[in-house]
């Protein structure tokens, strides 16, 4: 019985990560309706970029990420305003196409310069320290931190969106991008800050999952997996739901591994499925207007 | 002085001509009106002064200068602003939100927040209200509001009474002369006839795509612009 109390923490902790993937997903597609297939490669290639960061600097994968969240970001920028932009406005297909292109790109790309070997980001020492509560149960200082980090940046995304001129300009191009032109604003410079901003959460949460657990090349379909089946759940257009679904994926995974070690994924998908079927607008949906 | 000209517009959707050589002028404070039927060509035309649809640039000229090229956003912060047809609130924006948006270049100029307020006071008591939540002439002043607030020279009001009842009509209408006073320059696009001639100093009737008839509001003949609106 210990054994599944401690799965479902380890999962609740899990899930603040699958609720960043989601966060940084569902913000590209609120604000242009445009489904980022390469969200899962970009991802990946944030937590190779951090591998490589840490290599040439000889730093650990937090500091890291003072270099590589800025970076990431510029690059989200740059790949929105002088790609993706591109491909609006012309119905679903051309996003989904370009970005499909770009995620068979980058896995390649991180092949040939990576390997296909497996990498993993060492931070040290506190990797595996833990808090114990008694001789069965204890908790990890590195899951704490990450689910703690995950809440405090959807919080901060939370009081961007809704409390700053910045997320009224989000919101309104989401709403209509053509009276958003009429207010002044340059909507293809909103998509793009979209953009970085949601590379921005990813590159953390890729950092964070990098630490945790072993990726290749060929990690992000999975994570990208994750994001939608975290958004579905959750409810599109509301970001604690976005949590709570990251949350309940996180869960799903750890209650099935403790059932048997090859489960985690399936009992996610299975998770996935009954929301899904049962709740089809997710736990928490958009208020209908 | 002329705050802009239209010379020689032209529009199409795909092979679809919607506007033939176009040209119209409008004095800094004046209320230009502009009338005709369904598919006249009236907001493709306030469309392109904005800046939504791409124009060759000097079939537009604002304050002297050739704007046709601009995109909307450039338009906004020269001083062109559009309250489009259908309101067109942001439903996701409370009303002051929506009105706050509309300022958020900040252009100098008489407009503000409270300045809004006080023409429509209505605003002030459901300011944190979602916008959907409006009654249609409350979101029509919202939708003038948010467009005040960006203090243009040149307001471009598309269908405002489209919806509404008349005398919420009247009640919006009563207040373009203190839209005026501040020195603005507006245009009305209108379905309502007599409230376009009664509201407006000079008008000008479209009819698939061609300006049929214009003059000032108060001298043209009401036969004669019945004609130039329905073509018979």
């Amino acid at each position: 019985m210990i054994g599944y109390l401690n799965a479902l923490i380890q999962g609740l902790l899990l899930g603040g990560l699958y609720a960043l993937f989601a966060a940084g997903l569902s913000l590209i597609f609120g604000v242009m309706r445009m489904v980022n297939i390469a969200h899962g490669d970009l991802i990946v290639a944030s937590a190779y970029f951090a591998y490589f960061v840490m290599q040439m600097l000889g730093i650990g994968p937090f500091t890291s990420l003072l270099i590589v969240v800025p970076v990431v970001a510029a690059f989200g920028y740059a790949l929105q305003r002088w790609l993706l932009n591109y491909t609006l406005g012309a119905g679903d297909l051309p996003p989904l196409l370009v970005t499909i292109a770009l995620s068979i790109v980058l896995q390649n790309v991180l092949l040939i310069v990576f390997t296909a070997d497996v990498h993993r980001l060492q931070a040290g020492s506190i990797e595996i320290a833990s808090w114990a509560f008694n001789s069965e149960l204890s908790v990890g200082v590195l899951p704490v931190l990450q689910f703690v980090t995950s809440v405090v940046i959807i919080g901060a995304l939370q009081l961007l969106f809704y409390k700053s001129s910045f997320g009224r300009a989000f919101r309104a191009t989401s709403d209509d991008q053509q009276v958003a032109q009429l207010m002044g604003i340059e909507t293809r410079h909103i998509f793009a800050l979209a953009m970085a901003l949601s590379l921005a959460v990813v590159a953390v949460a890729g950092v964070f999952l990098a630490i945790r657990t072993n990726f290749n090349p060929f990690t992000g379909p999975l994570l990208l997996i994750f994001g939608f089946e975290a958004i579905v759940m959750g409810g599109l257009g509301s970001l604690w739901g976005t949590l709570v679904g990251g949350i309940l994926l996180g869960i799903a995974q750890a209650i099935g591994g403790q059932i048997q070690v090859g489960l985690p994924f399936v009992a996610g998908h299975v998770a996935f499925l009954a929301v899904l079927y049962f709740l089809p607008q997710g736990l928490f949906p958009k208020v209908s207007q | 002085m002329t705050l802009l000209s239209v010379n020689g517009l032209t529009a199409f959707y795909g092979d679809f001509q919607a506007l033939y050589g176009i040209s119209l002028s409008i004095e800094a404070g004046q209320i230009v009106a502009i009338i005709g039927a369904n598919g006249a060509g009236k907001s493709t035309l306030l469309n392109s002064i904005a800046g939504l649809i791409p124009n060759r640039n000097d079939m537009i000229q604002f304050d002297g200068e050739p704007v046709g090229a601009l995109r909307a956003p450039q338009l906004v912060m020269r001083g062109v602003a559009l309250v489009p047809e259908g309101r067109r609130l942001f439903p996701s924006l409370t009303v002051r939100e929506n009105l706050l948006i509309g300022g958020q270049l900040g252009r100098r100029g008489p407009w503000s927040l409270h300045r809004v307020f006080e023409l429509f006071p209505m605003l002030h008591e459901r300011a944190d209200s979602p916008s959907h939540a409006l009654s249609g002439g409350q979101q029509q002043m919202v939708a003038i509001g948010r467009a005040l607030m960006s203090n243009p020279r040149l307001l471009l009001c598309d269908e405002l009474s489209l919806g509404l009842a008349p005398i919420v009509v009247k009640e919006i209408y009563a207040q373009l002369p203190t839209i005026l006073g501040e020195g603005t320059a507006v245009v009305i696009v209108e379905q309502n006839v007599m409230q376009a001639v009664a509201a407006s100093s000079h008008l000008y009737c479209l009819q698939e795509g061609h300006i049929s008839l214009e003059g000032a509001s108060k001298q043209l003949d009401q036969n004669a612009i019945k004609a130039a609106y329905f073509g018979v």
